[in-house]
């Protein structure tokens, strides 16, 4: 498969392994932001054939870990209304909030939906005009250009029985809070190729300067990684700290101009609360007034539920990057893809699901994935 | 009081477009229906009599049984419908376990409102389906449901078939060092299924693998040769198969990822939507382990047939380690194979 079999070619990661082994006269520190970077490093055994000399902190970019418990409680909530259709992308389904799940709430009788885009939704709300349906939009910019086509297109077909739930993230605050943090051990990121793909990667040259620090626009297959991760010890060896593409074949510096500007005609930067991280200042975008008429918290207001108690979850410290997930207690006991504590176990972008499946365990050792020592 | 002789009752007594309560209830309109509809296909046994049972011939090898319910959605889809998947599904279940496949029931329970013309369809696909793994249809039942109270057509049919000579010794006779096969590309039931029903509008759609392994089947048995297991890899995949052979055998199955067989539109659809080829579900495609021994002429057999023309040798059978299945993947890593959880898609049969 073209663009696929050629970044997957063992003896290519073999030679770029040993290249970047020899070039690294120290172990680094490296972070990945991207959860489906994170699932691929695991996969295909990269964290442990370059143990030696990188240590690779596991980042917050799952956009469905770090969707607040409150605004899934929220979609429960609204989805257990008469008449209301509430419509998101399939692993938002079984990440637990305070008071249960989607998957839970849709099996007591909630009518709850799943899509791979926005725009099957909407084409649902039009279907059917008896429902009122809210799309509960999750995700990082990669998803956001999506979603604000869908506003575009109810507002021109005059769609109004749909409204959206808004849990868009951005990255950049994210990494951001991670370098500010006094415990802070990141020496270089692999930016997310596909949010990359998005907005460009002009904006982090000033997070450089900044924080010292090299980012590298990487994408998600073996070679991608490899190289990434090459040119972030590159850097590092030579003091440099730059912004650097390696996953030319999917980013421009200046991003997809289309999509940035559907977005930013339809969305608006906000402060929202990260899962795991707390308050994130600019962590978010929102509805433009314009366009409030789409807002479901707006459409459907309601009284915020109480707040319980956390569980043993330490999500927090894993997107983070402040403990990997098998130093979590609960983590392959208590919490497992079947019975998640948290949202990194459920997610397919999750790092707790990604050691869970691809534990860095040998097959012929008598630990389980879940007592397995973390290096 | 005077007879009224020309009073018309209200109940349609002429063909209906679409299936009425009463199709069910036993009055005349169901006995219309069975006359017009299901004995022209099945036959006289399947219905004419309309007796409580069937009484069958007696069988020469030992009975074996086997039943399933079918509620997939979209009913029609690239390769099949909920008629072949009804026919085969049962079939296949029979002959994996070594069984020349006999006689099937077949329940239907059929939403209110359902068009007629579209369960006509569904039958002509399970006669034609029947016909071709020559297998009769000797009792059944119809129950009409308040609309809402189903999804359009459920189906449930049961398998009575003989066991066959050389049929598999059982999973829990799997040793290690014996070989696993699989019988043609995974994945491309789910995966068709799936693209149907979120109307992705891939081109050329998936097809699903949906049809019937008794000439594989019967390849192995002609050249000699007695599995040790056969399954058919429908919900879960081949990572279900292997996970159950695991428990069964108490070994480790290892498996390569490169040498199980993908279809391009599967691989492409599983990369696009992250999904795990090996976990999705299958319809007319199993998983075999032999003695190693028997490795080389059970591939040549299966390779004969049309419907197992891409078998593989995927894996062996190993002494337990600390994990029941072993995947290596692409870059020579081993990997435990994790069993799902849950299907990543439902109603799929």
């Amino acid at each position: 498969m073209k663009y696929v079999d050629e970044f997957r070619d063992a003896n290519t990661v073999d030679r770029l392994l040993d290249a970047l082994r020899r070039r690294a006269t120290r172990r680094w520190t490296i972070m990945e932001v991207c959860g489906g970077q994170t699932h691929s490093l695991l996969r295909y055994g990269i964290d442990e054939a370059l143990a030696d000399v990188i240590e690779l902190i596991h980042g917050p970019g799952c956009p469905v870990c770090v969707t607040s418990a409150e605004l899934i409680d929220n979609a429960m909530e609204l989805a257990k209304l008469p008449d209301v259709v509430v419509i998101t992308f399939g692993d938002m389904l079984r990440v637990p909030g305070q008071h249960g799940s989607l998957a839970l709430a849709r099996a007591a009788g909630a009518r709850v939906r799943t899509v791979y885009s926005p725009l099957e939704a909407l084409t649902f709300a039009e279907k059917n005009p008896q429902v009122q349906v809210v799309f509960f939009a999750v995700g990082f910019e990669t998803t956001t250009p999506a979603t604000a086509l869908a506003v575009l297109q109810a507002e021109r077909r005059n769609i109004t029985n749909f409204s959206l739930l808004v849990a868009h993230v951005r990255v950049q605050p994210a990494m951001e809070l991670l370098l500010q943090a006094a415990d802070n051990r990141v020496q270089a990121f692999l930016a997310a190729g596909h949010v990359c793909a998005v907005v460009g990667y002009a904006s982090y040259a000033e997070l450089c300067r900044r924080y010292r620090v090299p980012v590298v626009v990487t994408g998600f297959e073996p070679v991608d990684l490899v190289t990434g991760l090459a040119a972030c010890v590159e850097q590092l060896e030579a003091g440099r700290f730059d912004v650097e593409n390696c996953y030319g074949r999917s980013v421009q510096a200046a991003g997809n101009l289309h999509a940035t500007r559907l977005v930013d005609a339809v969305f608006e930067v906000c402060d929202r609360p990260w899962r795991g991280l707390g308050d994130l200042p600019s962590g978010g975008l929102r509805l433009r007034e314009a366009w409030k008429h789409f807002d479901a918290e707006h459409r459907f207001p309601r009284s915020p539920l109480p707040i319980l108690e956390t569980t043993g979850c330490r999500s927090g410290d894993v997107l983070s990057g402040r403990i990997k997930p098998p130093q979590c207690s609960a983590f392959g006991s208590q919490c497992t893809p079947e019975h998640p504590l948290g949202a990194p176990m459920v997610s397919s972008e999750g790092a707790c699901a990604a050691y869970f499946h691809y534990a860095r365990t040998s097959c012929d050792t008598t630990a389980s994935p879940a007592t397995i020592e973390c290096r | 009081m005077n007879a009224l002789p020309n009073f018309a009752c209200p109940v349609p007594t002429s063909p209906a477009e679409c299936m009425l309560l009463a199709h069910g209830e036993g009055g005349s309109l169901m006995r219309k229906f069975i006359a017009e509809h299901i004995v022209p296909r099945f036959g006289q046994a399947s219905g004419e009599s309309l007796d409580d049972a069937t009484v069958l011939p007696l069988l020469a090898g030992q009975p074996v049984l086997t039943t399933d319910a079918f509620v997939v959605s979209p009913l029609f889809f690239p390769g099949g419908d909920i008629g072949t998947l009804a026919v085969y599904g049962t079939v296949n279940d029979l002959v994996v376990r070594g069984a020349e496949p006999l006689w099937l029931t077949l329940s239907m329970i059929i939403e209110e409102g359902f068009a007629l013309a579209l369960l006509d369809r569904v039958l002509d696909s399970i006669a034609l389906a029947a016909l071709r793994c020559r297998v009769s249809i000797v009792a059944g039942d119809t129950k009409v449901v308040p609309r809402g109270a189903a999804d359009g057509l459920f189906l449930s049919t049961t398998g009575l078939g003989q066991l066959l000579d050389l049929a598999p010794s059982g999973a829990m006779t799997i040793e290690s060092g014996d070989v696993l096969l699989v019988t043609g590309p995974v994945g491309r039931h789910g995966i068709a299924i799936m693209a149907a029903r979120e109307e992705m509008n891939f081109d050329p759609a998936p097809t699903s693998d949906c049809g019937s392994l008794m000439e594989s089947v019967a390849a192995l048995r002609a050249a000699g040769v007695r599995p040790r297991a056969m399954r058919d890899a429908t919900r879960g995949g081949v990572t279900a198969v292997l996970h159950e052979w695991a428990r069964d055998c108490g070994r480790t199955l290892v498996i390569e990822e490169a040498r199980v067989p993908v279809s391009p539109e599967v691989r492409g659809v599983c990369e696009l939507l992250g999904l795990d080829p090996l976990s999705v579900a299958n319809e007319g495609t199993m998983l075999v382990a032999v003695r190693a021994q028997d490795a080389e002429i059970t591939l040549a057999a299966l390779r004969s047939v049309g419907m197992s023309a891409q078998a593989a040798r995927i894996g062996e059978v190993r002494e337990r380690r600390s994990v029941p299945v072993v995947i290596k993947r692409a870059l020579g890593r081993e990997q435990p194979l994790i069993e799902p959880s849950g299907a990543p898609l439902p109603r799929i049969c």
